[in-house]
């Protein structure tokens, strides 16, 4: 009777080949059917026949909390909607850099710089029905700086003194002083344009003027994006965007690699690029971003107070080799906060050298020799690679940097960003034209330069020229305070499908601008 | 009988209360403001009092205790520092998925399990008895995140032969459910299939050794034919009691199976909430997953009480 058994397990077997067989041949005809939309049908349940993409899923890292970034803090929210849901009056041009008109056809800006007159554009609509009009920019406006916003982002409107409606498609807003930055700050989330009966739950329901509408939400999986039909400007050729989150990289790799998504939107190990290059399937894109990897000293207090000091450890540190160990060599190398994207960009890489030498002559200078610092970094991969590297070159000139990678945010907020209690730290800093958070002296840098916040202020004030001129004075002065350290500008690194065209190079504001992109 | 339900019904609720507390107290320790990590670098002070004011969190710790057990008992989870929305349909969300996954995990581990379990007994003075035996050490010792990630090199990305990960809901579209469920429930599975194997062999062999199990032979039955009439009954018992416990085991596996296959589940919104110090949340969760593992020990004391009269009497 020893056959029953045998026939038990045959079966057994048989039932497991089977199941696995299924998953084989239905795998099989998905893979193709992905092949040719790159769409997996998963999300936005269509697929669609070869030849006529319409679809793109697009893979990210993190996945917005809810969808309401007048409260709630972090770039993931403006990365998947603004531009993209929400428009504002202008926006930042890609290549370029500029602010360009978006909402507004065009504005005049006065004689005193402080009185802005936007012409709007005509018949455009919010995504609940309602048409945009000058109402609803005195609306947005007031409404970034009433208790409904709590960002504080929403400084950037402080400056505005009052918004008045001239008619539907005029709108006038007065600054109480003149300032650059505002019209910069417009281009940023604060600058996105409601209407009053679309902020009930902005948590869950956006609604804006934009190309797409969120069309699903699936929470810990991803958000579904459909082309707005009633959209003022050009249709985005792309008809539905899925945005899926990854929490590890590895895991959107070999979604990419699977066909399961198009596009990484931000590869974050750059060492992993290799299996992606060489591929025909796929191409790799590399530009930069706004994110400066800040090797940050505590200005105030501690060793790092001495301006000799943080000199030291600049000189001590070989920023190739870094780039290189650290993050692959994918980056750029800056010399203050500063990316090349900015109008006043300048080349600061050469203040400080790689000089041993010169390091430890500094820190005989400052009776610092046998020193020993606190690093206390963000527990990020970039900044655990990195502080490894800088510890070992700064253990060369006579420096012991003991490493304690903070959980992040959590930890890492209460500790160095609120309290302060650290020597030097790293965690990446990615608004865009940020350099201002040097001129709070209550900043975790803790860095006070009165004639740094001058100029910032002049820059604010001045004309076009003059800002320029005085941002670029202001980033050279940061440098060679030593405020902080640039160890490198974090690379824009995009992988994605090699027919899918229009991704942007550079990642200059915070959308991840979804209109120009195509497949052919 | 009944003295003995109660008594059952008591430690269940004391682990409860005690579970709770415990839970509460690591949170309470965990560093970091959540309200600050909820709005970001960029929040106003205003904003950040207005926040713990809301959430309660400038209470003392009893009293959010005592708040939060309140809501537990009327069956509200509270709202999520991070979202602002209810944690309730969010858990119950996350739970359906976990669900399915623990469920697909023991089918894969039975499938496993029953079959070898009982080949290495039979034949447990054999080679192949114990080559399987020694097999299902090995896949003891193979942790689930791995079995995962090369289950998704080898079949997903080497293969193309199934989705390296995501999920779709099983109502909206069965066969790209089915598809995407495969790969996450054979790594939780077959882990889980070699460690009931184990208890599987063990129960058998020792039913083998039994007396009516001898007299049945003794009639002149075969060994597998005697097995399945009189042993595998009895064999059932300790095996069932190991799967129940297994479920703790399964749902920890899942929490991080999840993480390697981008499942919305339980254990995803978990670690998310960890990192976002959505500690109300975080305290939730853990609940749900503590009341479960209780819940499921409570109901197999009961059960065998109610079945097995020698149990009942022995007390």
């Amino acid at each position: 009777m020893r056959r029953s058994l045998r026939y038990t397990t045959a079966a057994a077997a048989a039932g497991v080949l089977l199941l696995a067989g299924c998953g084989a041949g239905s795998g099989d005809d998905a893979a193709d059917s992905t092949d040719d939309t790159g769409q997996s049908g998963e999300g936005t349940g269509e697929d669609t026949p070869a030849g006529e993409p319409t679809a793109l899923t697009v893979g990210f890292t993190a996945e917005p909390a809810n969808l309401d970034f007048t409260t709630t803090d972090g770039a993931a929210i403006p990365e998947a909607l603004l531009v993209n849901v929400y428009e504002g009056l202008v926006k930042l041009d890609q290549d370029t850099g500029e602010i360009v008109p978006l909402l507004a056809e065009s504005w005049e800006v006065s004689e005193d710089r402080t009185t802005y007159d936007f012409a709007l554009r005509e018949g455009v609509t919010f995504s609940n029905g309602e048409e945009f009009t000058a109402d609803d920019v005195k609306f947005s406006i007031e409404r970034v700086q009433s208790d409904d916003w709590t960002v504080s982002l929403k400084s950037g409107m402080d400056v505005v003194e009052s918004v008045e409606v001239l008619s539907p498609t005029d709108v006038r807003v007065e600054l109480s002083e003149p300032s650059n930055r505002w019209l910069f700050s417009m281009t940023t989330r604060i600058g996105a344009m409601f209407t009053p009966t679309g902020v009930d739950d902005l948590a869950n329901e956006p609604v804006g003027t934009g190309p797409y509408v969120v069309d699903e939400w699936n929470r810990g999986d991803s958000i579904a994006l459909a082309a707005n039909d009633d959209y003022w400007g050009e249709t985005p050729a792309i008809e539905a965007v899925t945005l899926r989150y990854f929490a590890d990289p590895t895991a959107a790799n070999n979604a990419l690699l699977t066909g399961d998504i198009d596009v990484i939107g931000t590869v974050q190990a750059p060492e992993a690029l290799g299996q992606f290059e060489g591929d025909e399937r796929f191409q790799v894109i590399e530009g930069t971003t706004n994110g400066q990897v800040t090797l940050s000293f505590n200005n105030e207090s501690g060793p790092m107070s001495d301006v000799r000091v943080r000199q030291a450890v600049k000189h001590a540190i070989d920023h190739d080799a870094l780039l290189e160990t650290a993050w692959a060599g994918r980056g750029y190398l800056i010399g203050s906060h500063v990316p090349p994207t900015d109008p006043w960009y300048e080349d600061l890489t050469d203040l400080y050298p790689y000089d041993p030498e010169r390091a430890r002559d500094l820190l005989a200078d400052a009776d610092a020799e046998n020193l020993t610092l606190d690093f206390r970094i963000a527990n990020l991969p970039y900044a655990v690679a990195s502080a490894q590297v800088v510890a070992s070159q700064l253990a060369e000139v006579g420096i012991t940097a003991e490493i304690e990678p903070l959980e992040f945010p959590a930890r890492w907020l209460d500790e160095v960003f609120t309290n302060a209690d650290y020597d030097m730290s790293i965690v990446a800093h990615v608004e865009p034209r940020d350099i201002g958070i040097f001129a709070d002296p209550d900043y975790y840098f803790r860095y006070d330069s009165g004639e740094f916040q001058d100029l910032l202020a002049e820059a604010d004030a001045g004309t076009e020229d003059e800002q320029v001129e005085a941002m670029r004075e202001a980033a050279r002065l940061l440098a060679e305070d030593a405020a902080a350290d640039w160890l490198f500008l974090q690379p824009n690194l995009v992988v994605a499908a090699a027919d899918v065209a229009g991704l942007p190079e550079n990642r200059v504001g915070e959308p991840f601008d979804l209109t120009g992109i195509s497949r052919s | 009988m009944l003295l003995q339900l109660a008594r059952r019904t008591l430690v269940f609720a004391l682990s409860l209360l005690l579970a709770s507390a415990v839970v509460f107290a690591f949170m309470a320790v965990l560093p970091g403001d959540p309200a600050r990590v909820a709005l970001g670098v960029q929040a106003t002070p205003e904003a950040l009092a207005a926040t713990r004011a809301e959430f309660g969190l400038d209470q003392p710790l009893v009293a959010q205790y005592l708040d939060w057990i309140g809501g537990l008992i009327r069956g509200d989870l509270g709202r999520s520092y991070v979202t602002r929305a209810d944690i309730g349909p969010q858990v119950f969300d996350r739970l359906q998925v976990t669900a399915w996954l623990v469920l697909a995990g023991m089918l894969v581990a039975l499938v496993v399990a029953l079959p070898v379990g009982i080949l290495a007994a039979v034949r447990h003075r054999r080679v192949s008895g114990m080559m399987l035996s020694g097999a299902s050490q090995i896949g003891m010792a193979v942790p689930s995140f791995l079995a995962g990630i090369l289950l998704v090199s080898v079949v997903s990305v080497q293969l193309g032969w199934l989705p390296s990960g995501g999920w779709v809901v099983p109502a909206e579209d069965p066969v790209q459910f089915l598809r995407r469920l495969i790969l996450p429930a054979l790594a939780l599975g077959i882990v889980q299939g070699a460690v009931v194997t184990r208890y599987v062999r063990s129960a058998v062999l020792d039913v083998m050794r039994e007396d009516y199990l001898r007299t049945a032979r003794a009639k002149g039955l075969g060994p597998y034919r005697a097995l399945i009439k009189h042993g595998l009954r009895n064999a059932a018992i300790p095996v069932v009691t190991v799967l129940a416990l297994q479920l703790a085991t399964l749902l920890i596996g899942a929490v991080v199976v999840e993480r390697v296959f981008v499942i919305p589940g339980l254990g995803s919104l978990l670690l998310d909430g960890v990192g976002n110090r959505d500690l109300l949340l975080v305290q939730s969760v853990v609940m749900v997953l503590v009341i479960a593992v209780l819940l499921v020990n409570y109901l197999v004391d009961v059960l065998y009480a109610v079945l097995d009269p020698r149990l009942r009497r022995a007390g």
